[in-house]
């Protein structure tokens, strides 16, 4: 814009139109801004709502106010001591941990495989576990959960910890692959000639140079359960084995109006380490789709 | 030769065909023979430790007699014969369809493993013995380990995924798929019932009783109307977004994109179920605030009323776009920031007009690089099991669907099925359904990327 303007003021002709260009100008910023409030307006009325709830003196939703009058922290303690919010929490995490720790091993071992090395079944593998990630995940749960009863894996946490993490090696795998490939071969091959093996190219070189992919992996994988319903659902059954998802879907479920507040004040204390993790780590999260996307 | 060896190929190939190892001991290599053996003797022990061989008396049945193997595929093969009874003694030990369904899917991979090796067995006896008759030297099992090992190494490293992913994600898809085939339901609940194999009966009926046809037919299309119209108002409104922020005349780029990213970063389902709350139909503020300003006299059923199901289906993708627009927006302004600035410089020398400028230049640029994430976004949301479960749980209800509401989806409707109402079978003739939508879309997508070209140049 700015280079027209100036144009615009360097040529004798237009200068009539400069006064109207500059109303027309103005007129516009007023939109753009108008547009951008709007948005953020949007954007930002449900979090400062519920972020009121949760301060607010009031238990019921009827009742709940953006911004609370007196405010408290009793929906916190109330949360903290008649919950098992915080047993709901440890057992989050601790699946989280888990889980990203096994997909981030078991994804990066195969996509170097499939990334550097010619086998027989190469082709045949990659073309299955493309096919693996395309059925909903629903599909097979009728059968993980008697597989799980057989092998007494229900509403226990390394249950969750294994299906998240099979369930995510295709995608994973192939993600990370696609990475692999840009990473030029002659690096392990001169490493190859200087008489490294196998294992050591991989800790040394293919681990420190697939860090982005891997930032991405992982925090993905640590992600999913925090917010996942329906695997929790159907494998844990224990009311101290909870996820949060599960947690906070039934302080909503049902009765809604009296246990309100308490739903606001557990919302933000998952939302907001949450949010921060994704807002700081945003660079990682967008490049890591973008690379998804297009290397498949 | 001088010890006798020269034989053709095929003698220990047949030796090892008949006894697993009985060829590599033909061919002097004992270690391998010990191996192959091994697995022979390890196949046929889990069968009879699983089974009942020591008492034969009454006979040999499947049923009752049968181990691993053998009683597996029994079961996979009838789904039991009988079901469990009120006998005078108390329950009778009845036969459990489903769990003998999955024991005969794990069986039969196993068993193909197994055979696997047995072709590996015969294979290596053929081959050695070939080798032998050409150098006249038998090969040391230690050198065959080594080269097995830099030779296996890639299968060796995958193996930890190959078994997660066999018993995790290939054996429950099968046998969700062949769930589709047989009559497991809420009728047919073992172990007080049997459940049958009843061929395509489930798909005849899905297309010929009209309760499961308008059911499906009216979720089907509500579901591809929700994944275009979620994912193109999702990148526009990403797009519109981004292209207003890279206006020269905003200023404190970064606090708009930090405000507008949030939706984004906020775990989506906290922010779907306080969506649900904000217009909930009895005590939701938005319908107060309606109702104090005067624009409605009484409170609005946003996502339960039945007599307007295309308001709640208006309110979803709306707070879609709320969940959905950062996303694009972010990924875009990173595009249009790296595009190359020369172009617009050549457009400007040539008289382009800023519309000009963006439909003819940076519009197409950011859509080739957004492409195979929109297919992506468009597969994602047709299975976008949140929004419509948290916001609306499918409802409002419509009394001429089976099972089902005016915004259910497939998977919510699969859900319902599953959870709520026992209808396994049907559960699955739809996840067939979905896998070949997705399934021919991804397929599509991907062949379009260079991932198997690169395969070729590798």
């Amino acid at each position: 814009m700015e280079t027209v303007t100036e144009l615009n003021k360097g040529t004798p002709q237009t200068g009539k139109k400069t006064s109207a260009y500059k109303v027309k100008n103005s007129i516009i910023t007023i939109l753009i801004y108008c547009q951008l409030l709007i948005v953020a307006a949007a954007v930002l009325f449900p979090i400062v709502w519920i972020v009121g709830a949760s301060f607010g003196q009031s238990t019921g939703l009827a009742n709940a106010t953006p911004i609370p009058k007196d405010p408290t922290i009793m929906h916190y303690k109330k949360l903290i001591e008649t919950t098992k919010f915080l047993d709901w929490y440890w057992n989050t995490f601790k699946i989280a941990v888990l889980n990203m720790i096994f997909s981030v091993f078991l994804s990066t071992s195969a996509a170097y495989i499939f990334s550097r090395f010619k086998f027989k079944g190469k082709k045949a593998g990659l073309m299955s576990i493309l096919i693996l990630q395309m059925f909903p995940s629903f599909m097979g749960m009728i059968a993980i959960y008697i597989l799980f009863l057989n092998f007494g894996l229900l509403n226990n946490h390394w249950g969750l910890v294994i299906v998240y993490a099979a369930g995510q090696i295709p995608f994973n795998t192939w993600l990370i692959k696609g990475y692999l490939q840009s990473v030029p071969k002659s690096l392990d091959e001169s490493a190859m000639i200087d008489g490294a093996t196998k294992t050591q190219i991989f800790f040394k070189i293919i681990l420190p140079l697939s860090k982005p992919i891997l930032t991405f992996v992982a925090l993905t994988q640590f992600m999913a359960p925090w917010m996942d319903f329906i695997l929790p659902r159907l494998l844990i059954s224990s009311n101290d084995k909870k996820t949060l998802a599960i947690g906070l879907f039934e302080f909503i479920n049902g009765n809604t109006n009296n246990n309100f507040t308490m739903f606001a004040a557990g919302a933000i204390l998952v939302a907001v380490p949450i949010t921060l993790l994704y807002a700081f780590l945003q660079k990682y999260l967008i490049s890591g789709i973008t690379a998804g996307a297009n290397k498949g | 030769m001088e010890n006798g060896m020269h034989k053709r190929p095929i003698i220990p190939g047949i030796a090892s065909a008949v006894i697993w190892g009985l060829g590599q001991l033909l061919n002097k290599q004992p270690v391998k023979a010990l191996f192959f053996f091994f697995m022979q003797a390890l196949l046929v022990l889990i069968e009879v430790l699983t089974g009942q061989y020591t008492d034969l008396s009454e006979g040999y049945t499947f049923r009752e007699n049968g181990g691993f193997f053998i009683k597996g595929l029994w079961g996979m093969v009838t789904l039991g014969e009988v079901p469990r009874r009120m006998s005078i003694l108390g329950l009778t030990d009845g036969d459990h369809s489903i769990v003998l369904l999955i024991n005969g899917i794990i069986g039969l991979i196993f068993l193909l493993i197994f055979v696997s090796v047995y072709i590996w067995n015969i294979k290596d006896a053929f081959r050695t013995r070939k080798l032998i008759n050409k150098t006249g030297i038998v090969p040391k099992t230690k050198d065959y380990i080594d080269e097995l090992w830099s030779s296996m190494f890639e299968y060796i490293v995958l193996t930890p995924s190959i078994i997660m992913l066999v018993l995790i994600c290939l054996m429950p898809i099968l046998f969700g798929m062949v769930i589709a085939f047989t009559n497991y339901n809420g009728a047919h609940l073992p172990p007080a019932k049997l459940v049958d194999w009843v061929g395509f009966d489930n798909f005849i009926n899905l297309f010929q009783l009209p309760i499961w046809s308008r059911t499906f037919m009216g979720v089907f299309g509500w579901t591809l109307a929700w994944a275009v119209l979620s994912t193109v108002t999702c990148f526009f409104g990403g797009l519109f977004q981004a292209v207003i922020l890279n206006n020269k005349r905003v200023k404190g780029k970064k606090v708009w994109r930090t405000i507008f990213i949030l939706p984004w970063a906020i775990p989506g389902m906290i922010s779907l179920l306080v969506f649900k709350t904000l217009f909930n139909g009895q005590f939701g503020p938005v319908s107060q605030f309606l109702m104090d300003i005067g624009l409605t006299d009484q409170r609005i059923s946003w996502f339960t009323d039945s007599s307007s199901p295309n308001l709640a289906r208006a309110m979803i993708i709306l707070i879609n776009l709320w969940l959905g627009f950062p996303y694009f927006m972010a990924l875009m302004s990173g595009i249009m920031t790296s595009l190359d600035k020369e172009i617009y410089e050549a457009a400007k020398m040539d008289g382009a007009s800023p519309g000009q400028e963006f439909w003819k230049l940076t519009f197409p640029l950011v859509l080739s690089a957004t492409a195979p994430l929109l297919i992506m976004s468009f597969a994602a949301n047709f299975n976008n099991f949140g929004v419509i479960y948290f916001l609306t749980q499918g409802g409002p209800t419509n009394p001429h669907y089976q099972f089902a509401g005016y915004t259910d989806i497939l998977i919510t409707w699969i859900y319902k099925l599953t959870i709520d109402n026992k209808m396994y079978n049907m559960a699955s003739v739809m996840s067939i359904i979905i896998f070949l939508v997705i399934g021919s879309i991804s397929a599509w997508n991907f062949s379009r990327t260079n991932a198997f070209k690169d395969e070729e140049g590798a």
